[in-house]
């Protein structure tokens, strides 16, 4: 067995552990190439058939190129697609652009993840984190349990030993479930590569620039790079001397703003 | 270069210089990524201190600002011969269950010791649980030699204590290297000052370390769930040893039936002939119904399938007593099941006591045996390590693990 059939392997074994904890369960689906990744993997996992909804929180403020790519593939992949907005703060005009960008992030990522949960009342979310993104995310389990106040209790995570993952559930908590955590950058690319799966043309090179780590248009800064396929990606990443998530303003702003955004739920 | 990645547990005494020995050999060999760098110091001279390697690793505010670590964490990092994921291990007595669930992850092993306060608790704790989890290779670190004036004496007195600490188990070290993670002496490449030291650097020692290996054994799979799709029912799981092919006859342990595998499925691949150790699979099996979770179907008839087995158990989160309800999950298996402890120890004082085994506490290690409510199918640790294997939960929570003896 290769490196990434190993990786495949495992994600479709935690895959189908948290399908059979919680039937009320759903996966959220930022259209990036991670979560788009995790999607292809749960079709694996079920054979094709994915038995529970796949949820997109819609910000208002993602690249057009995001939303054509999430309609065309709900339709080709053929999966229920529920789409999340936090209608209130948006009408009310929240966005990154007024100097409050945790705030803005909390609004129209966890807010309106929380509206979602809350309205379909679900167990577990699948999340397409990985352990290299950032020093907190390396911390994280594959069953992450949350408190009815979406917290993570970091400082208290149950043990995960031997692919027996906690999952006993109080009344008012749920869980996130990481399949793709022991998943690195390159490895991504090189199962997408593999697998020979979609993803937005934003992250290859146009004109000298391309996307990193893809999300709302305002947030996102493209990097210097003649990466135009997927192999040039594979090695301009290799070769790479910065981290990935250095072009989101999100963790520049604050040194523990990630911390603080996963504290409150934030994915 | 092999893709693979060698999981290695950075283990030790809290303050022995795990976290910063890290930090150390990514910024010496260049792995540390330029803005990661800048946030460490950033972060650090808001906590009014120097950079501070640790910081690479602990990345929550809370272990930043009382400078220790409280979770495990992984980093990946390349040497020219391959790649690595480090795993780094809390020392605290507290987090056992964290170091136990960093050193499940790994392969191999660095336990770091402290020169100038030698062997200490967590010292002995982790070795004895890395022997236990069936860690096979591991590195010992004779870490801030620079307080001690290089002093080859202390360095062979706490060699000495190692060799007999580890004596009586199954692991033998393959090396106990003098470093200062603080200095930089013998991390990333030999240091001539220390002239009576020749062996290895951290480096080199860690180049030699060994992937774990698996024997051939017999067929088994656990059944993880059954997906009715259309009018088949596709019985889901993975291989925990062996292999198995189409057309073969397998046994279905808990019905003490035969059945024939039909097909074997993957999404959108045809045809699959066999399938083997590590592989998420879909089986249509032919000559049982009611095949359900929790199942074991077995290339051979020679497994345990029992309602008590003897076992070794570690606790690491809170207290066990007498009466408590424990439920064990063993692959896909689970039971409500009662403890009978015959002996019990702390590997940090190796003391036997055969006297208040009603009672487990964070750290010790127990003999037991263990009697369940409902039978499951098991073989010994040793034989089938994913099969001879288990943890306990108390109201819903992990709080020890065992091997099959």
């Amino acid at each position: 067995m290769d490196h990434l059939d190993a990786l495949e392997n495992k994600s479709i074994y935690i895959i189908r552990e948290a399908y059979y904890r919680f039937k009320n369960i759903a996966m959220l689906w930022s259209v990036g190439k991670d979560s788009t990744t995790l999607l292809w993997l749960i079709r694996k996992a079920f054979f094709g058939k994915i038995p529970f909804p796949i949820i997109h929180i819609d910000t208002s403020y993602k690249f057009p190129d995001m939303y054509e790519f999430r309609d065309r593939l709900a339709r080709e992949w053929n999966f229920p697609l529920i789409v999340g907005r936090n209608e209130e703060k948006l009408a009310a005009g929240m966005s990154p652009s007024s100097g409050m960008k945790l705030e803005c992030c909390t609004e129209l990522k966890t807010n309106a993840l929380k509206q979602v949960i809350d309205k379909y009342k679900f167990k577990a979310i699948f999340l397409g984190i990985r352990r290299d993104e950032h020093g907190i995310r390396a911390k994280e389990r594959y069953f992450s349990p949350r408190d009815d106040q979406f917290q993570w209790n970091y400082e208290n995570q149950p043990a995960e030993i031997w692919d027996q993952y906690k999952s006993y559930l109080d009344k008012e908590e749920h869980y996130r479930v990481h399949p793709i955590l022991h998943f690195t950058e390159l490895d991504i690319w090189k199962y997408i590569q593999r697998e020979k799966l979609p993803i937005i043309h934003l992250y290859l090179a146009k004109e000298g620039k391309r996307y990193r780590s893809i999300g709302c248009v305002p947030c996102c800064s493209p990097i210097e790079s003649s990466a135009t396929t997927i192999e040039d990606m594979i090695n301009e990443v290799a070769a790479s001397k910065t981290s990935e998530r250095a072009g989101r303003a999100q963790d520049k702003e604050n040194i523990y703003t990630m911390q603080k955004l996963r504290a409150l739920g934030y994915m | 270069m092999e893709e693979k990645a060698l999981p290695i547990v950075i283990t030790g005494h809290i303050d022995h210089g795990k976290s910063t020995l890290i930090g150390r050999l990514l910024y010496d060999t260049g792995i540390l990524k330029e803005d990661r760098y800048q946030e460490i110091t950033a972060s650090s001279s808001l906590l009014g201190k120097e950079t501070e390697f640790a910081f690479v690793l602990d990345a929550l505010e809370e272990e930043r600002e009382k400078g220790i670590t409280i979770d495990t964490t992984q980093i990946y990092f390349q040497t020219p011969k391959r790649k690595y994921v480090i795993i780094d291990a809390p020392g605290h007595k507290e987090f056992l269950r964290n170091m136990i669930t960093g050193a499940s992850y790994a392969d191999a092993a660095v336990l770091i010791i402290d020169s100038n306060e030698g062997i200490m608790e967590q010292t002995k704790r982790h070795g004895y649980l890395l022997s236990m989890v069936g860690i096979k290779d591991i590195c010992v670190l004779i870490n801030k030699m620079d307080l001690v004036g290089y002093s080859k004496d202390i360095y062979d007195r706490v060699v000495a204590g190692m060799k007999d600490f580890f004596g009586n188990l199954s692991l033998r070290p393959r090396f106990y290297i003098p470093i200062s993670a603080l200095k930089g002496n013998n991390v990333a490449k030999r240091d001539p000052s220390i002239t009576w030291y020749e062996g290895p650097c951290l480096f080199e020692a860690l180049d030699e370390l060994e992937f774990k290996t698996f024997e051939e054994r017999p067929f088994r799979f656990p059944v993880q769930d059954v997906y009715r799709i259309g009018n088949e029912k596709i019985v889901a799981g993975r291989i925990e040893s062996g292999e198995v092919a189409v057309g073969e006859t397998v046994y279905l342990l808990s019905k003490g039936l035969r059945v024939k595998i039909k097909e074997i499925r993957k999404f959108l691949e045809d045809n699959i002939k066999t399938a083997s150790y590590g592989e998420s699979i879909g089986l249509i099996v032919e000559g049982a119904n009611g095949i359900k979770r929790g199942d074991i179907l077995s290339g051979d008839n020679n497994v345990r399938t029992v309602k008590d087995f003897d076992a070794n158990l570690f606790w690491f989160y809170g207290e066990y007593n007498k009466g408590d309800k424990i439920q064990i999950k063993c692959t896909t298996q689970e039971s409500y099941c009662s403890l009978s402890i015959t002996e019990k120890f702390d590997p940090a004082t190796m003391d036997k006591k055969k006297e208040g085994l009603h009672h487990l506490e964070i750290g010790e290690i127990a003999k037991a045996k263990i009697k369940l409510r409902k039978k499951i199918a098991i073989d010994t640790f040793s034989y089938i390590p994913e099969m001879g294997r288990f943890i306990l939960e108390k109201n819903g929570i992990p709080v020890g693990g065992g091997i099959i003896v």
